[in-house]
């Protein structure tokens, strides 16, 4: 579009171009859109559909300053960000290995994958009947269902990731000497290392999903007793919110979860960027 | 194991090794569909020398690469290093690839280092060794830069020093200019043939380019195209250090040029009338040549 990119010659900025323009202006359109429409009633006497049944964002962001004075929201956010920590840390630890001896195994392949295949396709959420009925705690089978989420996208990358290691590495590799220790320690772990950042990437965006629906469904695990806002966690708030009537909650509750798991991809995507320097523009 | 003073560059102890490839055949595919690369095929590497193999595109060059370096075996045939049958991969006989193989998640220098590692060899005189092949392939200032952070041809000049700080009896490369620009490859050429003159072992350099064979060559192997064998041995007998001027110059160079541009010609006549597209390109460009003179 040229007068698009005239404006960016103009203004001689290239760091920030038309596109970080467009963006700015997107966003504003869009908050006014849902303000007037939420009020819509109000001002023009007639309901906007859809929109006019949401809160406003003004509004959203009057209960947003009152929580976040408030322990018990900073209790869920702790309890269901410490759930994700969980998952995902076992979903790496166990996924990592299991992934890798995989790829390098073919009789160990042989023996897991099929039962791996049956089972992912199974969504993570369908699992929480059967994980309540055979964990102990109801802690253990949210953490249970946590887990699953990242566990197959995990595996699956790191398997991926190993198979598509140029064979030539193998080959030159071989040729200088190499042991099969020494190839799995100096090309196959680091030869592998993006595609596990991007399995981590992924996987913990899924985490955050499975752990939110998982609060809502089980009521919030073993702090979900407790009345009101208290405990249980952003999932279990969001669903408490919507029981109790009290609409500009849930919309909180909904941002709180979106921030927390950009927090939490942008943090991956940064360790995984100092772990292999090699991909950097250079 | 190579010791302390066989590292000083300036004294070559060993001339490396001596290949003898004896009527190999090798063909790909299942019965009945079955194409067949090379057949009764037999040369040598002579020990010492640096042997060029050029023939037609699609000749079967990369095969006989692959089964010199092991990674793959003859249908039949021998392929044997000092007498002893050639059975796998081993650090007697490295390749230097045209797609660079350098690790790309380990610096210059931690990959011209790899060999001596992993054999447990890293050693002050193996690091100095490291050290000196940097300053000789002109590397000396990139060495903890990635290979994505290095040009082409730096690329190329890293791989030659990662194989030759392993000091292999037989150095095997396959087309590793290919791809450069003309300059680049020019400074790739001389580059090379500093490094051999000065560290001289057997080596088996194949080619599509004529110029850099009878540049770089003592002895050159024209091959016919598939199934392929040897068509013609020719000696290069241009006196060291080779000097791109001088041989532009020679009439002895030249003749070699005709004599080898005749037989590939022969061979991609033969190729077209197999219904090759590949000589097509190469006969027209060798008949306006030889009409024009």
């Amino acid at each position: 579009m040229n007068w698009g990119s005239t404006i960016a010659i103009k203004t001689g900025s290239f760091i920030v171009g038309e596109d970080f323009w467009r963006g700015v202006v997107a966003v504003i359109v869009f908050l006014l859109f849902w303000e007037t429409g939420s009020r819509s009633l109000g001002w023009f006497g007639f309901a906007f559909p859809w929109v006019s049944q949401i809160p406003p964002p003004t509004a959203v962001l009057r209960e947003l300053s009152q929580l976040i004075q408030e322990v018990s929201f900073w209790q869920s956010v702790y309890l269901s960000t410490l759930r994700v920590f969980e998952g995902f840390f076992a979903a790496m630890l166990i996924g990592i290995p299991l992934g890798l001896a995989m790829a390098v195994s073919r009789t160990f392949n042989g023996i897991t994958f099929p039962v791996f295949e049956v089972l992912r396709p199974i969504p993570p959420l369908a699992w929480v009947p059967a994980s309540i009925i055979f964990w102990p705690t109801q802690e253990m089978s949210i953490a249970f269902v946590t887990f699953l989420g990242a566990f197959f996208t995990i595996v699956i990358n790191v398997i991926g990731g190993a198979q598509s290691i140029d064979v030539r590495y193998f080959q030159a590799a071989r040729s200088m000497g190499s042991s099969t220790w020494d190839i799995f320690r100096r090309i196959i772990l680091p030869g592998v290392l993006p595609s596990i950042v991007v399995g981590a990437t992924v996987g913990v965006g899924i985490t955050w999903a499975v752990v939110v629906a998982a609060e809502m469904i089980s009521g919030g695990g073993s702090a979900g007793s407790m009345g009101g806002a208290a405990g249980g966690g952003l999932g279990f708030f969001i669903w408490n919110s919507y029981i109790g009537g009290s609409y500009t909650q849930i919309v909180v509750g909904m941002i709180s979860i979106g921030v927390a798991g950009y927090i939490s991809s942008a943090v991956i995507r940064k360790v995984g960027e100092l772990m292999t320097p090699w991909l950097a523009e250079g | 194991m190579p010791q302390a003073s066989s590292l000083r560059a300036s004294a070559p102890v060993s001339l490396g090794s001596q290949i003898s490839v004896n009527n190999v055949s090798k063909s790909y595919g299942a019965e009945g569909f079955a194409k067949q690369v090379a057949q009764n095929c037999s040369f040598t590497v002579d020990r010492g020398k640096l042997t060029v193999m050029i023939g037609p595109s699609g000749c079967g060059k990369s095969t006989l690469i692959r089964l010199l370096a092991g990674f793959e075996r003859p249908n039949s045939g021998t392929i044997t290093i000092d007498d002893k049958p050639v059975t796998g991969p081993g650090i007697d006989r490295l390749v230097v690839f045209q797609e660079t193989a350098l690790f790309p998640w380990m610096s210059t220098y931690d990959n011209i280092m790899y060999g001596p590692r992993a054999r447990g060899e890293d050693t002050p005189e193996m690091r100095d060794f490291a050290e000196t092949l940097l300053q000789k392939v002109g590397l000396g200032a990139f060495r903890k830069k990635y290979p994505s952070q290095l040009s082409g041809g730096m690329q190329r000049r890293a791989e030659l020093a990662r194989s030759m700080i392993n000091q292999p009896n037989v150095m095997i490369l396959d087309e590793p200019f290919r791809g450069l620009d003309a300059m680049t490859k020019r400074l790739m050429q001389e580059y090379y043939a500093k490094l051999y003159e000065e560290f001289r072992r057997t080596t088996f350099f194949v080619t599509t380019d004529i110029d850099e064979a009878i540049y770089l060559a003592d002895r050159i192997l024209i091959m016919t195209n598939i199934p392929t064998q040897v068509r013609t041995v020719i000696e290069v007998n241009l006196p060291r250090p080779r000097n791109a001027e001088n041989i532009t110059e020679s009439d002895e160079a030249n003749l070699i040029k005709m004599q080898a541009l005749e037989l590939l010609h022969e061979e991609a006549m033969k190729s077209f009338a197999r219904g090759s597209k590949a000589a097509v390109d190469f006969i027209e460009a060798y008949s306006k040549r030889v009409n024009k003179e």
